[in-house]
């Protein structure tokens, strides 16, 4: 291929990938919004200011901010042509993910076995409905990112391999910019009404 | 050149960008953990801190608005914001407003309770 093609190919990615984030933000709209809905929905049960734990939510905010900027580091001008240096951030960026998700399944594990489940009261349904949709998101990002991690092992930093690194780290930047909104709207607002 | 494409800035940038979003993580969580302002203000301000905070990200680590013309991504990004707007605040406010025209003092709860007693 030539450089104009493999351009040209980038460019379309990008772009479809683009308008996959778009679409996904439009799911992520409507789960916020029927959580903000179904807020004040508890039926007797624990409200949202008895539940949640902000120092826990700190952590895990700053291990996820912490991966969106490594996945990042990843992928400057200096370290994209060494495959030690490209593959070091990404690994670093995995762990922090993967910290991330094992920290918020204990939440969700305290919770169920303190007996507060998705079944207790509309509010909960929200709640696991709308931040474990943001973990099912982040979940199968670990699983792309070891696959391409793989990948760029076995086959070097070829176009095709790049142009799917890139995607990736975009499409973690966007999980990032989600868990702003979950932060503030969830837990910071939760702990305030 | 087509490895533009992939990079993904600069280290100064990226790094301000991080910076950026740290403090004002710690700043809306510390304004509602002291709980340094009445509700009313503190909701004001949290929100505002989390949209600065998106826009950092999304021109900082997304690149938002930094692509050549045609701005596809941009065009895409308002439209979509658009719809999230129209989502959003529409359901709101109609669930506002169903709320707000359901007899006073009677919760879903005790709606079940009279459905099931047959009162």
């Amino acid at each position: 291929m030539t450089h104009n093609h493999i351009q040209e190919t980038d460019e379309k990615t990008f772009l479809g990938l683009w308008l996959y984030i778009m679409s996904d933000c439009l799911l992520f709209a409507t789960l916020f919004v029927t959580y903000a809905v179904l807020h004040q929905g508890t039926a007797g049960g624990a409200t949202s200011k008895e539940l949640f734990r902000l120092p826990f939510v700190l952590i895990e905010t700053m291990l996820l901010l912490t991966s969106s900027f490594t996945s990042g580091l990843a992928m400057l001008k200096q370290n994209i042509t060494r495959k030690s240096h490209l593959l070091g951030w990404f690994f670093v960026t995995f762990v922090l993910g993967a910290s991330f998700v094992g920290m918020e399944l204990h939440e969700f594990a305290d919770l169920v076995r303190e007996g507060h489940s998705w079944r207790e009261s509309a509010f909960l349904s929200g709640f696991f409905t709308l931040v474990g949709t943001h973990g099912l998101h982040v979940t199968i990002g670990l699983i792309w990112m070891a696959v391409f991690m793989f990948q760029t092992w076995k086959m070097g930093m070829t176009p095709m391999v790049m142009r799917k690194l890139t995607c990736l780290r975009l499409f973690w930047h966007f999980l990032d910019v989600v868990w702003i909104f979950i932060f503030t709207f969830v837990y910071l607002m939760g702990v305030l009404t | 050149m087509s490895d533009d494409l992939h990079v993904a800035g600069t280290l100064k940038t990226y790094f301000g960008g991080f910076l950026a979003c740290v403090v004002l993580t710690l700043a809306s969580y510390i304004c509602v953990d002291k709980n340094l302002f009445s509700t009313n203000l503190l909701m004001g301000i949290i929100v505002a801190l989390a949209l600065i905070q998106t826009v950092v990200q999304l021109v900082l680590f997304l690149h938002l608005g930094k692509e050549g013309t045609p701005h596809w991504n941009l065009t895409t990004f308002l439209f979509a914001a658009i719809i999230i707007v129209a989502i959003v605040l529409g359901s709101l406010w109609i669930m506002y407003h169903l709320n707000y025209r359901m007899m006073p003092s009677m919760d879903m709860q005790e709606v079940h309770k009279i459905q099931s007693e047959g009162l």
